[in-house]
């Protein structure tokens, strides 16, 4: 049995469910409980110890199923379509070297880098893989805060609300005679920030460089969650967690299912505030969404739910990389019909737009909310 | 961690040695779980860990902490999270005020020659306040104590990493006094409603389970258990037009809990029938949104035939 529950984890970490020895070990410690002979109680055993969150629980009985049920292994193969952005490929290799000839016909190696000034400006998708490498160290610098809000927990501050239990404390050391007044009020945290960024393929460009940005934004441990928006809606914020950059982004691939298929962004938006939003994510944040807004379902279904979204969120930004394109307009019908719920509407193309973007989260919204 | 694990042993009530006994009493209860469920409460009970709830807001989690007291007869101890919350809420406190009128007494009576021996006296466990969670360590009846931790995801996490130590030693130390430790550790519930995502070290002490929303048969006999006035052919309607309610695409979708209203209010109308003049005048015990309301009146045949539009 124990062997089997050890496979049966090593098999569950493979589809992409974090279940750790700990966990394994709990699974056995919950089979000596029950009685292994039933297949229900196998079953609820693994779901109670080896999953920790709602997405766990799809892999998990397809886990279950192939590994307990030996129906064929086939079905546990992850899907083929992954996210073909991840970094593995940038940072390892050497710059690239082109050769060209000159005049004399002798090789003149040149490396491929841009000076920082000029890549700050440069557009992401005329990026070589170096510059991407370069890329990572300008975004480590870049602070993804969400603006201000008065938090419930209260500080001490030389004025305010008078604090009764500090006061009182500091009366029992000069024999219970109050002799300074004590005071506190609300101290200021970062609101959450949420980001969306649509990986489907009319985004490819720009992907890439986006996710970067967003796993930048999650190891600077800000309130912040992540999640990509393909044919549907994947919560990334602990695959991007990793101080590895590389990792977590192939992590990250692995975790994003069908995402070639092109992008209802109505349903995926929908998805978020029904699933996450409205329970409270989206309440009070900062919420990007980074698209270009090409959205192959109902438009009006998009409009109707970017205007919940507004309502719940206290600010929402609208990153769209084709934005920077001199005579862009927003002809896609998504992008249209999303616009009048948008706070800010901004172009997310290159390094500098994505520093306005990390300014725009950080300042309050203009209207009360 | 052995000597905590054996000290939990032996939580289940007498006479349960599997879940499916476990289920049973808990309908007698008056809570109607699924084998998942009963399974995971029995290895909460029977490996004294904690059990982390989470699902759509009115599935009944909160519940779950409720028919547990009952059924293992000792009192529920409840701590809801909230924003900003802290030690001095979730633990302890000391009660200033009282420490105050000490010291006033004594000098009063000019019994403070012993300075130091007298403040030693003001921090002692007599001026300490206890709160949810010391009440649960310190509890000393005969079983140990339900400790309820509602809403998890709306506290921060600086405090959700001390829940996290406390859910691992069952002890706290105070400073002045010392090391609280449960002698029989609690049974705990943690309920989130995944405002955020609940850090990994603290679900890892835990037991998991997602409730979802009953299927059909499930909600009706809930109905019937829950609201004994109710007849079989009403209970079956409300279910079946309440299960109709969460396909046709609400912002809110109903919870068990709105179910019971509904049926609760039907009830009390003296209704044995549903039709759909009924159903527009008492929508607003199901469906709390302005939005969904006018989708639901737009359906009201839909949902008497109970045929959602999936």
């Amino acid at each position: 049995m124990l062997d089997a529950a050890v496979a049966f984890g090593r098999l569950l970490r493979r589809a992409g469910l974090a279940a750790g020895p700990d966990r394994v070990a709990g699974f056995v410690r919950a089979l000596e409980e029950l009685d292994v002979a039933r297949r229900d109680d196998v079953y609820w055993a693994g779901r109670v110890t080896l999953c920790s969150r709602w997405e766990d629980l799809e892999i998990y009985d397809r886990a279950f199923r192939a590994f307990w049920e030996d129906v064929s292994r086939q079905a546990l193969k992850p899907p083929k379509t992954r996210i073909s952005v991840s970094m593995a490929d940038d940072s390892v290799q050497p710059p690239k070297k082109t050769v060209e000839r000159n005049e004399r016909g002798e090789e003149a190696v040149r490396l491929r880098y841009s000076p920082v000034d000029v890549l700050r400006t440069k557009d992401f998708a005329l990026y070589t893989a170096e510059e991407f490498a370069e890329l990572h160290k300008l975004l480590a610098d870049l602070k993804l805060s969400g603006a201000l809000r008065k938090s419930r927990r209260l500080e001490p501050a030389p004025r305010g609300r008078h604090d009764p239990r500090r006061t009182l404390r500091d009366a029992m050391r000069t024999g219970g005679e109050p002799m300074r007044h004590r005071f506190r009020r609300a101290r200021s945290r970062p609101r959450r920030v949420v980001l969306l960024c649509d990986i489907s393929g009319s985004m490819s460009a720009y992907s890439r460089a986006l996710l970067r940005f967003m796993h930048a934004g999650v190891i600077s441990g800000a309130p912040l969650e992540a999640f990509v928006l393909g044919t549907r809606l994947t919560l990334v914020t602990r695959e991007l967690g990793t101080k590895n950059p590389d990792r977590a982004l192939v992590e990250a691939s692995g975790a994003v299912r069908d995402w070639s298929g092109g992008t209802r962004l109505g349903d995926t938006i929908k998805e978020f505030v029904d699933r996450w939003g409205q329970r409270g994510m989206a309440r009070g944040s900062v919420v990007v969404i980074l698209s270009d807004g090409w959205d192959r379902g109902d438009v009006d279904v998009l409009a109707e739910q970017m205007l919940r979204l507004s309502r719940l969120a206290h600010k929402v930004i609208w990153v769209n990389p084709l934005k920077a394109a001199p005579r862009y307009q927003p002809l896609a019908r998504g992008m249209a019909a999303a616009l009048p719920h948008v706070d800010e509407f901004l172009s997310g193309h290159n390094f500098e737009s994505l520093e306005e973007l990390a300014r725009a989260v950080a300042e309050a919204a203009g209207r009360e909310s | 961690m052995s000597e905590a694990v054996d000290g939990r042993r032996g939580a289940l009530p007498p006479g349960v040695s599997h879940s499916l006994e476990l289920g049973e009493r808990l309908r007698e209860e008056g809570y109607l779980v699924g084998e998942g469920l009963a399974t995971a409460i029995f290895l909460a009970l029977k490996l004294g860990r904690p059990l982390f709830l989470e699902g759509e807001a009115g599935v009944g989690k909160t519940e779950v902490a409720k028919v547990l007291s009952r059924l293992l007869d000792t009192p529920l101890i409840r701590l809801q999270c909230y924003e900003g919350i802290d030690v001095h809420q979730a633990v302890y406190e000391w009660d200033y005020a009282r420490q105050l009128l000490h010291i006033r007494t004594a000098e009063a009576l000019g019994t403070m020659e012993d300075r130091e021996h007298f403040e030693d006296e003001l921090y002692t466990r007599q001026f300490l306040v206890s709160r949810p969670l010391l009440q649960a360590l310190e509890h000393g009846g005969a079983n140990p104590p339900v400790l309820l931790i509602d809403e998890v995801d709306r506290a921060d996490d600086e405090f959700e990493a001390f829940l996290l130590e406390i859910l691992s030693d069952f002890a706290i130390t105070i400073p002045e006094v010392g090391t609280v430790r449960a002698e029989r550790p609690p049974v705990a519930v943690l309920t989130s409603n995944r405002t955020r995502e609940v850090h990994d070290a603290l679900k890892r002490r835990c037991l998991y389970f997602y409730i979802d929303h009953p299927d059909l048969e499930r909600e009706v006999e809930i109905v019937r258990l829950r609201v004994p006035g109710a007849e079989e052919n009403l209970a079956r309607q409300v279910a079946r037009a309440v299960q109709a309610l969460r396909s046709i695409d609400l912002y809110k979708p109903p919870g068990v809990a709105e179910t019971l209203d509904w049926t609760e209010a039907l009830v009390a109308l003296g209704v044995k029938e549903l039709d759909e003049q009924l159903i527009e005048a008492t929508l607003g015990s199901v469906v709390k949104y302005r939005e969904d309301q006018q989708r639901a009146l737009g359906a009201t045949q839909q949902l008497l035939t109970g045929t959602g539009g999936a």
